[in-house]
């Protein structure tokens, strides 16, 4: 169990800041759209819409970095495995 | 026809010919928009609004005296965040539910200078947000796109108005969490405003 829960907590931990990465390394916070920017010929002006796009942010890695940790943590509360001994008389 | 007949007819003419023109600001295309920015420590916050509506009277042959009024819904300030957007539309800042709209009215026009379709100046009019109405002067763009309404929206005539403006506001002037957060989001607000009107001829 101890084991596993630190094994957990460091795929968290990796898988997170991999997907932050892959994803632009957004320093700011996590945005679940993105402005998009279209010129109106006639007009000139930028018309603004917001097309659905996760972009996880620095509070997203921070959070999962933080699970990871308590992850690792509660591991603590269970015993290494110990390998038994044998007593000869 | 007597003189003292065509006379009259001559100056109907004219008034009616010198009268301002009416510009809706319900864009059907869904561009005009209104940006916002505020300074915080981590990212500025960036957003825009969409819902505008409203109407300016324009008068080619007469820019400076160009009035009118500009809605902002305020439901529809997007940011892309979606928990600083509950805040922003929440009782604590914007309260939406009960201040729904924001407005600018325009009542007079200073510094004016026009250069073919492009007319600058200085806007002064007031500013309602939250609950607040107050008194500002901003420059300001106006392009005036005679008859090219048709190139934007087919099957209509007319004539298109496109407003640029640029201010700053104080969140404190407009009870915005006065002296709170300061150092989490700034004092002030930058408000930028492209929209475009449209003036149908028969």
């Amino acid at each position: 169990m101890r084991k596993t829960l630190q094994i957990i907590a460091l795929l968290l931990g990796f898988a997170t800041s991999a997907s932050w990465l892959v994803t632009g390394a957004n320093r700011g916070w996590t945005k679940t759209s993105v402005p998009v920017k279209t010129a109106d010929e006639v007009t000139g002006i930028e018309g603004i819409s917001y097309r659905k796009q996760f972009l996880p942010g620095i509070d997203f890695l921070a959070a999962a970095w933080g699970t990871a940790g308590v992850l690792a943590g509660a591991s603590l509360c269970f015993s290494k495995k110990t390998k038994p001994t044998t007593i000869t008389k | 026809m007597k003189l003292t007949y065509i006379l009259p007819l001559v100056a109907l003419t004219t008034a009616a010919y010198a009268a301002p023109l009416a510009f809706d600001f319900k864009d059907p295309k869904g561009v005009n928009n209104a940006v916002f920015q505020l300074d915080a420590p981590l990212e500025s916050i960036n957003g825009s609004a969409s819902g505008i509506s409203g109407t300016v009277a324009f008068d080619p042959e007469n820019p400076a005296a160009t009035t009118g009024k500009i809605i902002v819904a305020s439901e529809s300030l997007t940011v892309p965040n979606p928990m600083q957007k509950e805040h922003l539309h929440s009782a604590n800042w914007l309260d939406v539910a009960k201040y729904p709209e924001i407005t600018f009215e325009a009542k007079s026009l200073a510094k004016v200078n026009t250069d073919g379709n492009v007319t600058t100046g200085d806007v002064t009019g007031t500013f309602s947000l939250h609950g607040v109405t107050k008194e500002i002067t901003a420059p300001i763009k106006l392009t005036y796109l005679k008859d090219k309404l048709a190139a934007r929206v087919p099957n209509l005539k007319g004539d298109l108005l496109v407003i640029r403006a640029n201010f700053v506001i104080n969140r404190e002037d407009f009870n915005l969490q006065k002296g709170q957060y300061e150092d989490k989001v700034s004092p002030t607000i930058d408000l930028s405003l492209s929209i475009a009107g449209a003036c149908v001829r028969q």
